[in-house]
């Protein structure tokens, strides 16, 4: 027992110890937030970050003159005259202007045309402005008062409640989506980075021929067992530190990011009431906005917390413990990691094969048969299981599917290990399934 | 100290080691022999615990061998290594360790070792920034830090030079003097000679010879002499009491092999060499370990 501790106590800080480790732990929180940080910032920004168009416009319905929104990147320069002879001018190469913008009187076949093809959001923004003003006239035409119309159009929102025997309870399914989400890709991305660790370990002591030394002092189990819990531990690690940096970033940066994404919220509404030229329409906006982010408020608050970490630390562990079981294995029958691919493959086809579902069918249908069954199975419950608990699981599909779970990884442990103790000791021999079910059946 | 008995080991359908036992004297060096894919390493591995034999049992000091017994045993395996990417004296630490030591225990053996074979100043360096012969050192201290009865030595001096190998030839015959019992795999004949008290020839998993190397080299003998000698040539072929079975010559000085025939003794041979020429040289040819381990070996084949 002793020496499995020293081995856990190796394996766990030769790799901690590691640059690659510091690195990876140290810089993952940084990029992380520095992403978000960076993708708000250009989805906030990149009208302005494109170049300055200028758009000349032919008008001869008369609607539009003066009334399309200029932004700081797009201009609207308004000429009068026949289309044909502005045409003209447009084209010469001394012309500012970018694109060409001709309304007919009828308001039908509306044409862009541009020195060079415009961009799939450029069109987007000229069309929404077109359409803004368009709609304002009609609707002025036909006498309708915008804020009775705005009155008319707010749509009905559902608030999500599930009946249980103690009361109500939000049963907000996106948040829930998303929680459930993020657990199975975690528990999913995990599985393979440190199970794959576990394997390359098994592998470095195999061609390093350290093995034939350690396994004259400690039993072979020992040794698998040591590597996968030690690796273990340098996930939780990985992980808790990631979570603790990100955290801490988001609070150090968070105000900041928070300020810039605000200040432009508040631009954009600015914008589309000065377009519209109506405010009752955003301001009939506003609180239903401020209703959906309480309501997610209230739902994260409303999930079990201790509930939801046991069970996401419970199928992490045990899913984990499987698999890297099974990738000692495969790293112990093999004389380099080019030769783990035809092992590796159909070990890892339940994971990705439940994580594709996971994303489909499982969310869609969690009660379904299919999704039970997955969720029950041990090779596919850390992830099924993931996703279904947001749901609502019943106590007894739980208790039964987390005891698989870690029957199915005591199994697993005892199968591999059998491998493991021989194919340690075995060089240059090709391994084929058969070769792994006879050295299983070996006696010690 | 250690007796293996009636050992059997199978491989998937393939006899590694065929009913063989051996008797290991305490304070002696054992020579394990054997051509390739005798069965040594099975052997040596079973002796390890790394594997358990099919039938048969190995005692060691009378005590059937245990878990216990892993930290009375030094093992340096044929095709040796260590972590790569880890410093040595970590390193050795570690598997001092797992042997069985405290930490305080360990570091002081191996301050003690690194500092005989003269690698003190590498204790921070990792095994891939060493030569081979220091990374061979520094496996050598791994096999004895932990002051095993039992030194287990699988061709220890593959991989050294000719001044490391002394180094290392005299480091476990220092080990011996100390009453270490030492088993030790080798090809390499003249090493046996010079190392070992006995030995046991292992051939296609079974145990063709065993016993003292004295003894076995003498019943080896078979009347066999090498002469020098001045004056006219004799003819090869027979002689009354002698045969010769080669002969030559090199500067002024005639050489043969002769095998004395049946029911003559040596003087009879002189008796009838000394009216004719005049001896320089005669001595007995007493095979050498070598000759009959290839003997041996072709014989069993």
């Amino acid at each position: 027992m002793n020496k499995i501790l020293l081995i856990i106590q190796r394996e766990y800080l030769a790799r901690v110890k590691k640059k690659s480790f510091l690195v990876l732990t140290f810089l993952v929180p940084f990029l992380f937030v520095g992403m978000i940080a960076l993708i708000s910032y250009l989805a906030i920004n990149q009208d302005a970050m494109g170049e300055n168009k200028i758009v000349t416009v032919v008008d001869e319905s008369g609607w539009f003159a003066g009334k399309l929104k200029n932004t700081a990147n797009m201009q609207f320069v308004y000429e009068q005259g026949a289309f044909a002879t502005v045409k003209e001018t447009f084209t010469k190469p001394e012309t500012e202007s970018q694109f060409l913008l001709y309304i007919p009187a009828s308001m039908t076949d509306v044409q862009l045309l541009g020195k060079k093809k415009p961009s799939a959001l450029t069109t987007q923004s000229i069309e929404e402005r077109i359409n803004t003003v368009a709609q304002a006239h009609r609707l002025a035409d036909a006498h309708i008062d915008s804020a009775v119309l705005a009155g008319v159009q707010k749509s009905v929102h559902l608030e999500v409640k599930q009946l249980t025997d103690k009361g109500e309870k939000d049963a907000h399914s996106v948040v829930t989506l998303i929680i459930g989400m993020l657990c199975a890709i975690i528990i999913y991305m995990s599985l393979f980075i440190y199970g794959v660790q576990v394997m390359r370990g098994v592998i470095e002591e195999k061609i390093s021929r350290i093995i034939e030394v350690i396994i004259s002092s400690v039993k072979p189990f020992q040794l698998m067992m040591g590597k996968i819990i030690g690796v273990g531990m340098v996930g939780l690690t990985q992980f808790l530190l990631w979570i603790l940096l990100s955290v801490g970033l988001f609070y150090a940066a968070g105000p900041a990011l928070m300020k810039s994404t605000m200040k432009s919220k508040t631009e954009q509404v600015k914008m589309v009431q000065g377009a519209a030229g109506d405010a009752a329409q955003t301001a009939a906006m506003t609180p239903q906005g401020d209703n959906e982010m309480g309501e997610v408020m209230r739902s994260l608050s409303n999930i079990n917390v201790p509930y939801t970490v046991g069970c996401f630390l419970f199928y992490f562990l045990f899913g984990y413990l499987l698999y890297s079981a099974i990738f000692a294995a495969v790293g112990s029958a093999v004389d380099s990691e080019t030769e783990t691919q035809q092992f590796i493959l159909p070990v890892t086809a339940p994971l990705v094969f439940t994580f594709m579902l996971a994303q489909s069918v499982i969310i869609n249908n969690p009660d379904s048969s299919l999704s039970v069954w997955l969720s029950m199975i041990p090779f596919t419950s850390p992830i099924a299981m993931m996703i279904r608990l947001q749901f609502g699981v019943p106590m007894w599909q739980l208790a039964v599917s987390m005891g698989l779970l870690a029957g199915g990884f005591v199994f697993t442990v005892w199968v591999a290990g059998r491998i493991y103790r021989v194919g340690i000791l075995m060089y240059g021999k090709k391994a084929s399934y058969k070769e792994l079910a006879k050295w299983f059946m070996y006696k010690e | 100290m250690l007796s293996i008995r009636n050992i059997v080991k199978q491989y998937a359908g393939q006899r590694a080691l065929d009913n063989v036992s051996i008797e290991v004297e305490q304070g002696k060096v054992f020579g394990l022999l054997g051509p390739n894919g005798a069965g040594k390493t099975s052997l040596i591995r079973i002796i390890n615990q790394i594997t358990a034999p099919d039938s048969g049992e190995i005692l060691m000091n009378g005590e059937r061998l245990n878990q216990s017994h892993i930290e009375q045993i030094g093992y340096l395996p044929e095709e040796r290594g260590l972590y790569k990417k880890m410093e040595i004296g970590e390193q050795i630490l570690y598997l001092a360790r797992l042997k069985g030591l405290s930490m305080d225990e360990a570091k002081k053996r191996a301050r003690y070792w690194f500092e005989r074979l003269e690698i003190q100043g590498w204790w921070n360096k990792k095994i891939e920034e060493l030569s081979k012969g220091m990374q061979q050192k520094a496996q050598f201290v791994a096999t004895v830090i932990h002051n095993p009865s039992l030194l287990i030595l699988d061709e220890p001096f593959s991989g050294f030079d000719p001044v490391n190998a002394e180094l290392i030839k005299n480091e476990i015959l220092e080990l011996n003097k100390q009453g270490t019992t030492i088993i030790f795999s080798t090809h390499r004949m003249e090493s046996v000679e010079e190392l070992c008290d006995s030995i046991a020839l292992l051939n296609l998993s079974k145990k063709i010879l065993d016993g003292k190397v004295k003894d076995i080299r003498n019943s080896y003998r078979n009347n066999t002499f090498n002469v020098e000698y001045e004056g006219t040539a004799l003819y090869e072929g027979s002689h009354e009491p002698f045969t010769i079975v080669k002969s030559g010559k090199t500067d002024d000085l005639h050489h043969m092999t002769i095998r004395i025939n049946e029911g003559y003794k040596i003087n009879d041979v002189l008796q009838s060499l000394l009216p004719r020429v005049s001896v320089y040289k005669l001595e007995e040819v007493i095979p050498t370990m070598n000759e009959i381990f290839i003997q041996t070996v072709s014989k069993a084949r």
